[in-house]
């Protein structure tokens, strides 16, 4: 047995610490260490955004990065967007456009929304078109999605 | 049926809404439970080795080095799954691929397990087991397997549907023949023919949450399974038969499921785990990998069709032959079958015959994917349609309304249909703005019709009052897409209140009755029906009550809106009873009140649809892209017309898909060569545009409400859609799907 490496980090401006192996995706940490089964598996080789989480600042796929790049960093997750029962905007219109069938791929995008509108609140349809194409989603079609999203930047824009 | 299912309500005040589903804040906040997102105290790992060849027999496995590595508490090969099928042949094949047993049969068959304290422990322990194969010659194609000279993949398979028996064993494991009139005869009188042959490649489901579930076998013989299925209580009985269990002493939950279009409907791994848990007496949880998915789970059929259509001047088809060959795997299967009854579904035919072709191959067990087996049908008739309708000079969409079927018409299948959409949906097309809309250069406009049965099947479901007057209802279907949401509307809508009073959950195996799977479109139509019986014998029941507390016969009291009202003379002055009022009451007037409902929701309308579509092919590369997609589709009754159109666009997403990009690619090896989301690639945002939705609703007299499937027809039209568009953009008829840029720059050369 390998020695579990001390990891420090920040998820959903929590501090936490996890003991983890060095070759152990973070997306492995989160789910099975932490108990953070809101991120999603559905690839594991980063071709499908279920496991998207924010990295400081930055939409990655939680299968591609180590447990043990966490340390000292900031991650945020689809549990940390909702403030208690208030549900953020992007949420709320993936409900009211019945943006998910399934809702498994729904975490991923919910995330990689956010990090969208954070770069760019006012986004053509071509350009959340682009902006989500590393999520897949199988049941949609993509076209209630993108309404949510449209719907819920003019939201947070008008906010 | 003790109630009367015609089609008899037609204004409603909760059904047609478009309320947030009841499971929805969970899935936006990530709290929904899905496969993988369950533990139990002690769980070990599960992990399964698999056949890197495609067919091969097994020699000798040798599992005692992995046995020996500390951390693994079970190894398990087929010596560990006894035959307990009792002749049961379709159940053996079950068997066998769940965990080969003499040979395997395809890159990806399962031929050992093991279940350890981690998964690192599990990796590593695959790695001991070693596995002597002796290769045998394999064959991947659906034509090369059909040819008589192709390798044999099992000695036991006679052609069956043919007379006399075969002598000798094929690839071929039924025919199957439907139709009337005389084709030859007809054929003979056309002005026009139109004769070609098609081909369609082997495509996945997709779904992008994989298989996974948690099994605990306890030493009293008792145990749990909670997995993601679009069944469970088939799930149920098929383990309980291979692992020699009585079946009610196997509880199975289904989880939250991540998507399923079919490919959840057959065991593969759930029977594995029950059998490592009871060997370890530890709880396993299995979850496959998305290449364990690809390589072993349940793809659609790769087909190869042959399509003869004649017409008259006037228009009139004449005649329509069609011969399918269907690859099922390296098991028997019915897959032609199903193609051979959709595809001239949705014309009015005098002479008609389509002769179906069941071919075995050394891939994975086709398994349903979304109205499986009629959409490759339909590339194939549709695209010849829109071929003969050019050659008889008629515009595409004229003459299909000229041949649609109507009320009455003799289907090619055998039945004759009631009121049907197909007619009303293609007068939609040709009314719609969509059609008149200019197109530039390098772009091309198709049209394409699709049918589906729908089926209806066992359903159960029990709808309990509360003392407080609220309504929790349990149904045995399982949720793919919103249908906890549309069945809280049906129960809000016969009880008469409101939706927010009615939460909606899927029962377990061992909370109700057997239910069939999630599959056929049936889910909403079965269990509403079920819910629409429930809600009857519950009112049934408050009506009795009311008729107690007001001290008056039962006869004198009405169910109106939520009421119990008193009629009559005598009675005129009673103010009327709430339902919320009689539930408080229930603990005097006889105890909890419910309604319970057991059928067989029979009359499943069938359903039709017609799409648009327009595309651009850039002529350097070969690439298509899709500008714009209406979906026409008759739903019957749209109970949540929301997620009617959700699944309007989804269907037409995955076609889009299988027109264009998707399919399985096997090397010369037999090997399976792109199992991962990176080279076997569905549509991303990015890949589409919006995708317009009209629904109509020509109602189901078989429903009370009128309700007809809705979840898989959309998969129907487009591969036929997306190719006509294309060959009209190049000038080239398609004949291969998918279309991906290398066949279309093959075709602009030839
Ligand atoms: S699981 Fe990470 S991208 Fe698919
Ligand atoms: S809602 Fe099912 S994959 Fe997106």
């Amino acid at each position: 047995m390998m020695a579990g490496i001390a990891v420090s980090t920040n998820i959903n401006g929590d501090n936490a610490e996890f003991l983890c192996h060095a070759d152990e995706t973070l997306l492995d940490v989160l789910r099975d260490r932490l108990g953070l089964m809101g991120v999603k598996e559905g690839c594991g080789t980063g071709d499908c955004g279920a496991c998207s989480i924010i990295l400081d600042d930055r939409l990655v796929c939680s299968c591609l990065v180590l447990g043990a790049e966490a340390e000292g960093r900031r991650i945020e997750t689809v549990e940390g967007m909702a403030q208690g029962d208030q549900l953020h905007p992007l949420q709320q219109k993936f409900l009211e456009h019945a943006a998910l069938q399934c809702g498994i791929c729904t975490p991923g995008f919910l995330i990689a929304a956010k990090d969208l509108l954070a770069k760019n609140p006012d986004p053509t349809e071509e350009e959340i078109r682009f902006g989500l194409a590393g999520n897949l989603c199988r049941c949609t079609g993509y076209d209630k999605i993108v309404r949510a999203v449209q719907d819920a930047a003019g939201v947070m824009r008008g906010a | 049926m003790n109630f009367d299912p015609s089609h008899s309500k037609r204004s409603f005040s909760s059904v047609g809404t478009r309320p947030i589903r009841p499971d929805g804040v969970d899935k936006v906040t990530g709290r929904a439970r899905y496969g993988a997102d369950f533990n139990m105290p002690g769980q070990l790992v599960g992990r399964i080795l698999r056949s890197p060849h495609a067919h091969a027999i097994i020699r000798k496995i040798d599992t005692s080095r992995a046995a020996q590595l500390p951390g693994v508490k079970a190894v398990l090969t087929a010596a560990d799954l006894p035959d307990l099928t009792n002749g049961d042949a379709a159940m053996y094949d079950i068997l066998d691929n769940c965990m080969a047993r003499k040979k395997v049969l395809y890159d990806g068959h399962a031929v050992a397990a093991v279940a350890a304290i981690d998964a690192r422990t599990a990796k590593q322990a695959l790695k001991l087991i070693e596995v002597e194969y002796e290769l045998l010659p394999h064959v991947t194609d659906v034509d090369q397997a059909f040819a008589p000279d192709a390798p044999l993949i099992n000695d036991t398979i006679f052609t069956t549907g043919v007379d006399p028996k075969p002598d000798r064993p094929s690839n071929v494991s039924m025919r199957s023949q439907f139709g009337h009139g005389d084709v030859d005869a007809g054929m003979a009188r056309a002005d026009f023919v139109v004769e070609r042959t098609f081909k369609t490649e082997q495509t996945h489901q997709g779904y992008i949450e994989p298989h996974a579930c948690v099994a605990s076998v306890s030493s009293d013989g008792t145990a749990d399974l909670w997995v993601c299925t679009q069944g469970h209580f088939v799930y149920r009985q098929h383990c309980a038969q291979l692992l020699g269990m009585d079946a009610s002493k196997l509880r199975v939950t289904s989880s939250e499921i991540g998507g399923g279009f079919g490919g959840k409907t057959h065991v593969w791994a759930e029977p594995v785990a029950l059998a490592l848990s009871r060997k370890a007496g530890r709880p396993v949880k299995l979850v496959m990998t998305r290449d364990e998915v690809f390589r072993a789970s349940g793809p659609t059929s790769a087909t190869s069709i042959d399509v003869k259509i004649g017409a008259l001047t006037d228009g009139t088809i004449i005649a329509a032959d069609a011969t399918l060959r269907y690859s099922c795997g390296p098991y028997a299967g019915a897959w032609a079958e199903v193609g051979a009854m959709t595809a001239f579904a949705c014309y009015k035919l005098e002479n008609v015959r389509t002769v179906g072709y069941e071919v075995l191959v050394n891939r994975p067990k086709t398994a349903a994917y979304r109205a499986p087996s009629a959409p490759m049908a339909a590339f194939a008739v549709e695209s010849a349609i829109d071929e003969l309708a050019k050659k008889v000079g008629m515009d595409p969409v004229d003459f299909r309304i000229r041949n649609a079927a109507q009320e009455g018409t003799k289907a090619s299948y055998g039945p004759v249909y009631g009121p049907i959409g197909i007619g009303p949906t293609l007068e939609a097309v040709k009314n719609h703005p969509h059609m008149k809309a200019p197109l530039g250069k390098n772009q091309g406009r198709g049209m394409a019709c699709g049918f589906w049965f729908n089926f209806g099947g066992q359903t159960c479901t029990d709808l309990n009052i509360g003392m407080d007057g609220t309504v929790s209802l349990a149904v045995g279907t399982v949720d793919v897409g919103g249908s906890r949401a549309s069945l809280s509307l049906v129960a809000a809508e016969e009880l008469g209140i409101d939706y927010s009073q009615v939460r909606t959950v899927i029962a377990d195996t061992s909370s109700l009755g057997y239910n069939d799977m999630t599959d056929g479109s049936r889910g909403t139509f079965s269990s509403s029906m079920a819910t629409i019986s429930a809600a009857r014998n519950a009112i049934k029941i408050l009506r009795e009550r009311a008729a107690q507390m007001w001290d008056i016969p039962v006869e004198d009291v009405t169910w109106e809106n939520g009421h119990a009202v008193a009629k009559g003379e005598t009675h005129g002055n009673l103010p009327k009873l709430s339902l919320k009022e009689i539930a408080a009451a229930s603990g005097t007037t006889g105890g909890p009140i419910a309604g319970h409902s057991e059928i067989v929701a029979d009359g499943a309308g069938v359903s039709f649809a017609t799409h648009i579509c327009d595309i651009e092919v850039d002529p350097e590369t070969g690439a298509t892209k899709v500008l714009r997609y209406t979906v026409v589709q008759d739903a019957g009754k749209a109970v949540h017309p929301t997620y009617v159109e959700g699944q309007y666009q989804g269907g037409a997403a995955q076609g889009i898909g299988w027109a264009l990009n998707e399919e399985y690619i096997y090397g010369k090896d037999g090997r399976l060569q792109n199992a991962g989301f990176l080279d076997y690639r569905i549509p991303v945002c990015s890949d589409l545009p919006m995708i317009d939705t009209q629904i109509l609703e020509i109602p189901n007299p078989n429903h009370p409400y009128g309700v007809r499937g809705v979840g898989e027809t959309s998969i129907v039209p487009p591969l036929a859609a997306v190719a006509n568009a294309v060959s009209n953009a190049v000038g080239v008829r398609m004949l291969h799907i998918p279309m991906s840029p290398p066949r279309i720059l093959a075709a602009l050369e030839a």
